[in-house]
């Protein structure tokens, strides 16, 4: 896979020299209810810049609801998020949290079909144009950004291809380029490799690796392979709060974990 | 970067032939037409460009407005103003008197000035469609509903014209145009029908300009991922209700002018021209000749014409039997048109003679040759086709 | 004040009619999405069914007068009008499943051709259907004007229409199988509802519905082969605003409409009422994209 240098994308936090210190987002005391039901519960979850966390929980422990709240989608009954040290992302509007560097992407890809590979990322080029600008060809150095990310996801023999007809993987990292293309400072991945054959995985695994080092990246996971290859710092949620934090190997063996994730304690064979 | 083939460059080039043809041919038809023939090929192509509008806005939209016919009338009826001021020579049009006004109304006044007329004639229309399209598109409604209320918008004011009879002309609509003078020649002099039918042309070959512009634009590939999933869109940053009004927008201003230049060729317009039926068979134009395909809707208007005309001299009492199951048949057997199913159809043909699969973009002429792309890294089998020719490969060479 | 309660009266008269006219097409709209754009041809045949019983029947079955033929009239109608439904849901609506712009363009073609058809049979020229004895003339309110019998009848009919569809979606297994399919078909499907059948039969059920509008209407003008063309647009109104299948919001929306277009028509021309009443619904949609009828989803 065509390993990105670096060059051509420059990407809002530089993670090298910044003091790498700071919090890109910072979860404080989080509670979401639904109609009584709880699917955060004082949640405190924070992370620094040009991190690449996972966060696996098992089913109804608050995972997607968590990054709802990071996008604006949902809003808590209490607690903070504070974006990047300065930003209130309670007060601030969805589409204002997506100009302001924070990138979803869902679970299923949704690209454009009828549009080539090429012409998917151009589509997101123009982000902060105006209607008016799509009348004028692109300029240059955002082909240029094209380009590099087309390397990065590893889709540039494909550029010129429909997108609709994209394999399931290729699709996810189209996906992925498309926001990229928005220079997130922080891209939250909701199961990126659901539903990817074993190779597909491991380039996927090595995209990320890639897109850490230009931004911060949370990734929500289910396939616990996937996660023990590239995992760092792990968090794992369970019934809507912060059951354990740490590397994977760490999260793996601890007993809570197992517990929550079988049911019962492992009793010695 | 990626090669384009010479596949790429050749079709490029293919693809302007048919319209260059066509043009080619319109420019020579004075020379071996009548003049009754010449002035209904003049209409015909007036209605080519309403269905090139619409075929920017139902083609590669997809909201079909079932209203065009309303923007082509007032197009019509406000360059119609200027030639009844004119052929009145200073006196009230006869309608009027007859409907027992005195003097002029204010609203027609300004409508003795040749560029007014033109301009309020393009300007009304742009504006409705303007503000139409930007409440309903602006409420999020589906396409059906999209349809309807245009619909019954071209119903109602066609309706109201047709009481408004003093000022409108009602039922019969504005005629007796004949003694209009422009620029010192009469309207039906044969020199100025011949400059309308030129006019007709060259509007139409810089409209099909625009048009083809417009979709081989960014707008364009916008407008396509529009349709294809508006939510991803909004996501993108760009504003759908924008976007949609400004394409409704371009296709009223399509109409309208085809109804500035239908006037002088047809000497009448009356509200039978602009309500509901007229602006229905607009859509079978478009849908006849083959939507999404610009050219298609030039084919389409032409065709369908040719054949309504026909039919309904050859068979006065039943062609609308056959005009009703055009519609059906069309819709159910050939749904992307003539044009699109000969584009299928040569393409096919292309793949057939080269023997290798191609891949290419819906719209446009993106169309590349995979060998000419390097090859895909072996350990992803990417596309479905690929990893069956893999597996058809180690089973015919007896493996597991 | 006789003037308002005269106007409320026909105001509740054509919402009563528009109700009538557009409930067939409300139920196949929110059931399969589709707008029959031959809706309005499907009237037509109901009002030349009563044209024709009159022409046939009436002397056969006590005269004119007696109006059995009138009475009888009406579930012919809805027979005869179900049944061409019927056929052309299954030979071409169903061919179109999940294309509704491509379904309104047929549709229109079935029309042009019900409509040819009727020009051939029975002449471009408008015919008249008489009226039963006992339709004629009205109720003295005493406040100098009549409410006449006719539009009570119809606003009696129509009464009964409502409650009996009511009936059918609520209290019967195919009513209630097209609740589901409505609501969701892919698990109605799952379930075992034949959602094709559900659709053929709904579909008619539509047209039925147009049929006995056509029969009612024979008794407030004349008729001819576009007496459709007259109301369907402002059918599709009460769809639009009535939003997607609900009875409720369908009948609020009939009557919202009749009662505003006939006092609007007070004070300007009836075309002015219709194009601010449409100017009124695209401003409510601005407000309520869904209609009048919003489903709670989560």
């Amino acid at each position: 896979m065509a390993g990105g240098t670096g060059n051509g994308v420059q990407l809002a936090s530089a993670p090298n020299g910044i003091a790498t210190h700071e919090k890109i987002i910072d979860v404080k005391g989080v509670t979401v209810s639904f109609d009584g039901f709880k699917a955060l519960n004082d949640l405190n979850f924070s992370m620094r810049h040009g991190e690449l966390r996972f966060v696996i929980g098992p089913n109804g422990a608050g995972k997607t609801t968590l990054l709802d709240v990071m996008t604006g989608k949902t809003r808590p009954q209490t607690g903070t998020v504070t974006f990047n040290d300065d930003l209130n992302v309670l007060r601030a509007a969805e589409h204002e949290l997506v100009r302001q560097g924070i990138g979803r992407k869902f679970q299923n890809p949704t690209v454009f079909s009828p549009l080539t590979v090429y012409e998917n990322l151009e589509a997101a080029a123009g982000f902060h144009d105006g209607v008016f600008h799509l009348f004028s060809k692109l300029a240059d150095p955002l082909h240029q950004k094209i380009d590099d990310i087309l390397k990065l996801i590893g889709l540039w023999e494909r550029a010129y291809v429909r997108a609709g007809i994209l394999s399931h993987g290729e699709k996810q990292w189209l996906e992925i380029g498309m926001l990229l293309m928005q220079e997130p400072k922080l891209l939250l991945l909701d199961e990126p490799v659901a539903g990817m054959t074993r190779q597909e995985r491991n380039r996927t695994g090595e995209l990320l690796r890639e897109i850490s080092k230009r931004c911060s990246v949370i990734v929500v996971e289910h396939d616990m392979e996937f996660v023990r290859n590239y995992a760092g710092i792990v968090s794992v949620l369970h019934l809507g709060s912060l059951l354990t934090e740490g590397p994977v190997e760490q999260v793996q063996n601890d007993p809570q974990v197992i517990e929550v994730y079988i049911g019962r304690s492992r009793s010695p064979a | 970067m990626n090669k384009r083939g010479i596949n790429y460059y050749v079709l490029l080039i293919l693809g302007w032939v048919p319209f260059l043809l066509l043009l080619g041919l319109l420019l020579m038809a004075p020379q071996f037409l009548s003049d009754f023939r010449l002035s209904q090929l003049g209409k015909f192509l007036t209605y080519a460009i309403i269905a090139i509008g619409l075929d920017l806005i139902w083609g590669y939209g997809g909201m079909m407005s079932l209203g065009q016919g309303l923007f082509f009338g007032l197009g019509a009826y406000g360059f119609a103003m200027y030639l009844k001021l004119q052929s009145s020579g200073g006196k009230l049009p006869d309608f009027m008197f007859w409907s027992g006004l005195e003097t002029l109304p204010w609203f027609w006044a300004p409508f003795q000035n040749p560029i007014f007329a033109v301009l309020a004639s393009l300007a009304i229309p742009a504006l409705i469609a303007a503000v139409l399209g930007y409440l309903v598109f602006r409420s999020r409604v589906q396409g059906v509903y999209f349809s309807i209320i245009t619909q019954a918008l071209t119903l109602l004011v066609s309706i109201w014209f047709i009481g408004q009879q003093a000022y409108t002309g009602g039922t019969n609509g504005i005629t007796n145009l004949g003694s209009a003078q422009l620029f010192g020649i009469s309207l039906l002099a044969p020199e100025a029908q011949l400059g309308f039918y030129f006019a007709s042309v060259i509007c139409l070959a810089l409209v099909y300009l625009l048009a083809t512009g417009m979709i081989n634009s960014r707008f364009g590939r916008m407008l396509v991922a529009l349709r294809d999933n508006e939510a991803r869109v909004r996501f993108l940053g760009y504003n759908p209700v924008v976007l949609k009004t400004l394409i409704f927008v371009t296709s009223a201003v399509f109409a309208a002018l085809a109804g500035i230049l239908f006037v002088p060729q047809v000497g009448i317009i009356s509200p039978s021209s602009m309500g509901v039926v007229p602006s229905i068979e607009m859509v079978i134009w478009v849908a006849i000749g083959g939507r999404g395909t610009l050219l298609g809707a030039i084919v389409g208007a032409l065709v369908v014409s040719y054949a309504r005309s026909f039919l309904s001299e050859t068979y006065p009492d039943i062609w609308q039997y056959f005009f009703g199951l055009l519609f059906i048949i069309s819709v159910l057997f050939f749904k992307s048109g003539i044009v699109g199913t000969l584009q299928t159809g040569f393409n096919r043909l292309r793949v057939m003679l080269s023997g290798e699969p191609l891949e290419m973009s819906e719209h446009g002429l993106s169309y590349y040759r995979t060998a000419d792309l390097e090859p895909i890294a072996k350990s992803t089998p990417s596309t479905h086709d690929a990893h069956l020719l893999d597996k058809a490969r180690s089973a015919a060479e007896g493996g597991s | 004040m006789n003037t308002l309660i005269l106007q409320a009266f026909n105001g509740l008269s054509l919402g009563s009619i528009l109700l009538l006219v557009s409930v067939g097409l409300a139920l196949a709209f929110g059931l399969m999405g589709v707008i029959n754009m031959a809706h309005g041809e499907f009237i037509m045949i109901g009002a030349y069914v009563a044209y024709l019983f009159q022409q046939t029947f009436a002397t056969m079955l006590g005269g004119v007068e007696l109006g059995i033929w009138f009475v009888l009239a009406i579930p012919a109608a809805f027979i005869i009008a179900a049944l061409l439904g019927a056929l052309m849901e299954v030979s071409l609506i169903r061919h179109l499943y999940g294309r509704p712009l491509d379904t309104l363009l047929a549709t229109w073609g079935v029309g042009l051709f019900l409509q040819q058809a009727a020009r051939s049979i029975f002449g471009a020229s408008n015919v008249n259907v008489s009226s039963p004895a006992w339709l004629s003339g009205g109720v003295d309110t005493g406040l100098g004007f009549l409410l006449p019998y006719k539009r009570l009848f119809l606003i009696a009919l129509v009464t009964i229409v409502v409650i009996a569809i009511y009936l059918y979606l609520y209290r019967t297994i195919n009513g209630r199988r097209l609740r589901a399919v409505m609501q969701n078909r892919q698990m109605a499907s799952c379930l075992g509802v034949r959602s094709r059948w559900v659709d053929a039969s709904t579909f008619a059920l539509g047209t039925g519905l147009a049929g006995v509008a056509g029969v009612a209407l024979t008794q407030i003008g004349s008729i001819g082969p576009a007496v459709g063309t007259f109301y369907i647009v402002d059918a599709f109104m009460v769809v639009v605003l009535g939003g997607v299948g609900r009875l409720p919001g369908t009948i609020l929306a009939a009557l919202l409409i009749g009662i505003t277009n006939t006092f609007l028509e007070m004070g300007t021309s009836a075309t002015v009422g219709k194009v601010l009443v449409l100017l009124m619904i695209i401003a409510f949609l601005q407000w309520k994209p869904s209609g009048l009828a919003t489903l709670q989803t989560r």
